[in-house]
């Protein structure tokens, strides 16, 4: 029958995406760091990771370009969003299409590119360089989500709000920015996950002696495996599924669709 | 003073004249229909009268003052759009009230003025619904309501009943039509409805091209079509052309067609509305001085209350309506007479 069958794959699915994830979870309360059984329940991995200051000040770092990421980011593309979708200008198209290779081209060639063109203006590397090589990748990511919500309205409800009284500032504070508001949380995430994921331009561009947390537990798993790193990454999918729960919770509060 | 004017009003978009010297005035409380063929100019105008169209040159005037340098939001305009436009996050009430708070009216006065404005509209007790849990016709009074609720010195409606099935939009144009009157609202709309623009307007302007073909009350551009495009696009029209000779206008298959009104000499072309043409056997004498030509009807088209014959006359094909008080057709084949008083010969220009 159809049905079994699709319950199936979606079974297989489910358990390919979460039982490593399940795994982890469970064997960073394992007492034994070489994942052997049976399981005696400890919670000494996650003391020694409140003792580790490498991990946490990485994550600390990774926590903090994220959330700058996300904030700058998401401004931005929100207003380019606006700018391509409201005004029409010279070079529009031309810029839109640009906006895409990015999104395409691995992360390893735009990084080495990033290393060098940063070395060689003099930015240099740094939290600073890591953060401005976040915003210039997540940005397309933000303008193509918010621009979809955008196109999805056209132009008649600022018209409306125009024909009402409206100067422009007030209509995109009371009319564009409420109704586009799930598509700009929905980029927003999307630019804290490809901050907060992001390994190979933050590998390239820190400097010795500042890491993030994908770039520290790389180098932590190169140095030999420790179950601190099973404990930080249950904390993180922990947290991680918590803000999707809250934002997926938030999107059917406003009933829009 | 006209509460609005539109003086030589030009806007091209490349070869195309969207608007081509446009000239008109709506006096204070008229309710104004702008009809025409799609790409015809109608909602170019309006939005140029909105401020959304900046056009390439003429002036327009709202209550004497020149705008065409206001942006949209200080102009005094209230518009109703075609899809309605309305707030999808708001209510109601914060829909209606949306143009109140944004010009920071009291919010005591906010409330008595967009509960009197629902009622107006007959949508008392709606005021917390959203705008998607309301029917086609409610969601149209909510955005009528929010038009008229800052007291606009226009009202704008573009294709206002567009999006409503036949029924709601009869009811609505009456509707309508009671609210402009109460309110008092200088009211320009536009429709591709020719039925919708007779019922509404007071005078209606028909567009082609970007140009003005004819403007004046519903009957008088119905009755008196100045055009062959006014004639064939407000209703429908039967042409004659041919040369005047001898006080009638004399067809090339033979036809002599009589008009009480003047007729330009030379070339001419006569419009004659289906319905004021009658059908007879073809023995019965006409009337004093009528036109009267024979023909074969081809075809029938039952429509309930009247009938359509489709009739061959002199290697033409005519349009006649007839009342349908006979309860059955006439049979298609049959030879019938058409007369038709010569008043309802209409000289129109090609």
């Amino acid at each position: 029958m159809a049905p079994l069958a699709f319950r199936t794959v979606l079974a297989l699915v489910l358990l390919f995406l979460y039982l490593p994830l399940g795994v982890m979870a469970v064997m960073a309360f394992n007492q034994s760091p070489l994942y052997a059984l049976p399981m005696v329940f400890d919670t000494i991995w996650f003391e020694r990771l409140a003792g580790n200051e490498r991990l946490i000040g990485a994550g600390i770092n990774s926590i903090l370009i994220a959330l700058a990421n996300t904030a700058i980011a998401t401004a931005l593309g929100t207003m380019a969003a606006l700018a391509f979708q409201r005004y029409r200008f010279r070079g529009s198209s031309l810029l839109q299409i640009l906006l895409l290779p990015p999104i395409t081209i691995p992360w390893l060639i735009i990084g080495t590119a990033m290393l060098v063109l940063f070395f060689w203006t003099g930015i240099g590397r740094g939290l600073h360089a890591i953060l401005l090589g976040h915003v210039a990748l997540s940005l397309p990511y933000v303008i193509v989500v918010v621009g979809a919500r955008l196109r999805s309205f056209g132009v008649s409800l600022e018209e409306a709000a125009a024909t009402l009284g409206a100067g422009p500032w007030t209509t995109f504070r009371r009319v564009t920015l409420p109704v586009i508001a799930p598509g700009v949380v929905a980029a927003a995430l999307f630019a804290f996950a490809v901050s907060f994921d992001q390994f190979v331009i933050s590998y390239f561009l820190a400097p010795p002696g500042v890491s993030t947390l994908p770039v520290e537990i790389y180098s932590a798993i190169r140095k030999g495996f420790t179950p601190e790193i099973n404990a930080i990454s249950t904390v993180i999918i922990l947290v991680s599924m918590g803000l999707m729960l809250a934002v997926a919770r938030l999107y059917r509060f406003g009933g829009e669709r | 003073m006209s509460a609005v004017e539109v003086r030589n009003a030009v806007k091209r978009y490349g070869a195309l004249a969207a608007l081509d010297e446009v000239t008109l005035a709506v006096p204070e409380g008229e309710f104004f229909g702008l009809l025409g063929p799609s790409g015809s100019g109608k909602t170019t105008l309006l939005r140029a009268i909105a401020g959304f169209v900046v056009p390439d040159s003429g002036e327009i005037r709202i209550d004497g003052q020149r705008i065409e340098g206001v942006p949209v939001h200080k102009r005094g305009i209230g518009m109703v759009f075609q899809n309605y436009a309305l707030f999808p996050h708001l209510s109601v009430f914060d829909n209606v009230a949306f143009g109140l708070s944004v010009r920071r009216v009291a919010s005591g006065e906010i409330r008595s003025r967009v509960a009197e404005a629902l009622r107006l509209v007959r949508l008392s007790g709606l005021e917390e619904r959203r705008p998607r849990q309301l029917s086609g016709g409610q969601q149209q009074r909510v955005a009528l309501a929010r038009a008229l609720v800052t007291r606009p010195k226009v009202l704008l409606l573009d294709e206002p009943l567009g999006a409503l099935d036949k029924r709601l939009r009869q009811e609505m144009q009456v509707e309508l039509k009671l609210i402009q009157r109460t309110v008092g609202i200088t009211t320009i709309f536009v429709t591709h409805d020719q039925e919708e623009a007779l019922t509404l307007s007071d005078r209606i302007a028909i567009l082609s091209e970007g140009r003005l073909v004819q403007v004046g009350p519903p009957a008088e551009v119905y009755e008196r079509p100045a055009t062959r495009f006014a004639a064939e696009f407000l209703g429908e029209a039967n042409l004659f052309s041919g040369r005047v000779d001898g006080g009638a206008l004399r067809t090339a298959s033979g036809l002599a067609i009589f008009s009480a009104r003047p007729m330009p000499s030379g070339e001419a072309l006569i419009a004659v509305r289906p319905e004021k043409i009658q059908l007879a056997d073809p023995g019965a004498r006409a009337a004093e001085g009528a036109n009267r030509i024979t023909g074969q009807i081809l075809r029938s088209i039952y429509s309930g209350s009247s009938i359509a014959y489709r009739i061959e006359v002199a290697g033409q094909e005519l349009t006649v309506f007839e009342q349908n008080r006979a309860a059955r057709a006439r049979e298609e084949g049959s030879a019938v007479a058409l007369t038709w008083a010569p008043e309802h010969s209409i000289p129109v220009a090609p």
